[in-house]
């Protein structure tokens, strides 16, 4: 059913007990043209190019859990292309483009509000890194400003600017045109409009092992029974070197535990998103969302420690006094799979048949519907999109490395890769 | 949060500590000699398991000592800690 003013109204009329299910229940199907293995964005996103900018049909979803219940229900939902190398910067910008039309391509509202990105510098040397990065976006024509203090107070009237912060603000950059997304509605956009087109999508479905024939893969073993598959993509994230090892590939992939929470709904006191410290913005509902406080050792464990939120919070209340007695509703913890350079790993792989979108770190989400289209394209043409092809996993072989430690909003702090 | 128990300080906090990444990786003998492909290998390719993995440690604010932990990366169980010029000790899996 198309959403419409006119099916709003017609459903409220019968008490909204009438709504179709938002996509259909599918069985898994003995062999499929390609199986996207994990149901979370990326996944849902190239299974629906696939089949509307590919015309291709049999494809399944394959998902461990639920819809949206994986990273993509645990990010902080910031979408922004405000990276320092060309290959991200045009990457992610074709990403934030299509953010700008989705809820209408998909006939889904999925909340995406531009309001702002703003990120903060404590020092002059730290302004100076911001000119720099202002300069390589304004040069691939990116719309991006410095701002002083005066421009940032006025961003943030709730700023303690005062010189005894413990680290004063000096000044920062704005990108206009970033923001935020309701990131459930994009994997539940994803999945109708995806589901429509005739894509299965399959829960509580584990993939176990994977059938390979000469360094071509034919197969996998599910939870649900053995499926034939032509096309393999793996879109897991956190769980990427878990299973490129089953497949026989070991990644340069280092998994650790990024925190992530929510206080109560308060009244709208923050219109930016902000990036510095901690990365914060407030959501429709009111509630803040906070981000940023990275476990620095191996894990899988998707719960936080209290040391690190405690660091969150200090920087937090220090920049924003006034949150001091906020109460905090839900913490969380996500696995996020780092390359060493912090660039996603996508294409094609040393397995034939076999291809890959991981290593997506702390930027996944807001590349989803670029990974998306170029990702389809890839499977599709079965040789990488333009845009994807500095991502490639050989690239630790040329020495090509896309450095973006510090534009991908992590700081890792000590390196542990 | 995990207690690490300190080869020199004894047990500690967790907060004390910095991890190291992937023990007993080892440097190519004749680094110009091997491929880029190895050498790739050895500089960016873990293993990363959900599971049991073995890794480095420092005790950075306390000895500044390195050492060596086998470590669940799923329940955060330390299983063995031993010394940093020390194999692994056999029994892990």
């Amino acid at each position: 059913m198309k959403h419409s003013l006119f099916s709003m109204a017609r459903n409220a009329l019968t008490g909204h007990r009438n709504w179709p299910a938002t996509w259909s229940q599918a069985e898994l199907k003995p062999r499929y043209d390609i199986v996207i293995v994990g149901g979370g964005g990326h996944g849902l996103a190239t299974a629906y190019y696939l089949a509307k900018n590919h015309g291709l049909k049999n494809i399944a979803v394959l998902e461990k859990g639920w819809i949206g219940g994986g990273n993509t229900g645990r990010n902080t939902s910031i979408v922004r292309s405000n990276y320092m190398f060309e290959e991200s910067i045009q990457f992610y910008d074709f990403s934030l483009q299509l953010f700008q039309d989705l809820s209408r391509e998909l006939n889904y509202n999925l909340m995406f509000g531009q309001n702002g990105v703003l990120n903060l510098a404590y020092s002059r040397h730290e302004m100076r890194v911001m000119n720099r990065r202002v300069n390589a976006l304004r040069h691939q024509g990116i719309e991006a400003e410095i701002l002083d203090i005066d421009g940032v107070r006025r961003l943030l009237p709730i700023l303690n600017d005062s010189p005894d912060a413990i680290r004063p603000v000096f000044g920062g950059f704005l990108q206009a045109n970033g923001g935020t997304c309701r990131h459930d509605a994009v994997a539940w956009g994803y999945a109708r409009a995806a589901s429509a087109l005739g894509v299965d999508i399959i829960q509580n479905c584990t993939v176990e092992e994977f059938e390979l024939q000469q360094d071509r893969i034919t197969g996998l073993q599910t939870s649900h029974g053995p499926v034939e598959a032509g096309k393999v993509l793996l879109a897991v994230a956190g769980h990427s070197s878990v299973l490129a090892q089953r497949a026989g590939l070991q990644l340069p992939l280092t998994c650790l535990g990024l925190q992530a929470m929510v206080s109560e709904p308060v009244k709208p006191l923050l219109n930016v998103v902000l990036d510095g410290a901690a990365y914060v913005s407030q959501s429709d509902r009111g509630e803040l969302v906070v981000g940023g406080g990275t476990d620095l050792f191996n894990s899988y464990a998707q719960r936080g420690m209290a040391s690190t939120v405690e660091l969150n919070f200090a920087a937090l209340i220090d920049l924003f006094p006034c949150f001091s007695r906020m109460k905090w509703m839900r913490q969380w913890s996500g696995i996020v799979d780092y390359t060493p350079d912090h660039s996603p790993l996508m294409g094609l792989t040393p397995v034939a048949g076999l291809y890959l979108s991981g290593g997506w770190g702390s930027y996944g989400f807001k590349a989803i519907p670029a990974s998306g289209v170029t990702m389809a394209y890839t499977i599709a043409h079965e040789t990488a999109h333009p845009l994807i092809e500095p991502f490639s996993l050989s690239r630790f072989e040329s020495g090509a490395l896309i450095d973006e430690s510090a534009s991908s909003g992590m700081d890792l702090g000590q390196p542990i890769l | 949060m995990m207690q690490i128990d300190c080869p020199w300080c004894g047990p500690r906090n967790q907060d004390e500590f910095r991890c190291g990444g992937q023990a007993h990786i080892h440097r190519p003998e004749q680094p110009e000699d091997v491929s880029d492909q190895a050498w790739a290998e050895y500089q960016f390719s873990r293993i990363n398991p959900c599971g049991l993995h073995l890794e480095r440690w420092q005790h950075l604010f306390g000895c500044a000592q390195w050492f060596h932990m086998a470590r669940d990366t799923f329940t955060h169980e330390i299983r063995a800690i031993y010394q940093i010029d020390e194999d692994s000790p056999g029994g892990l899996e």
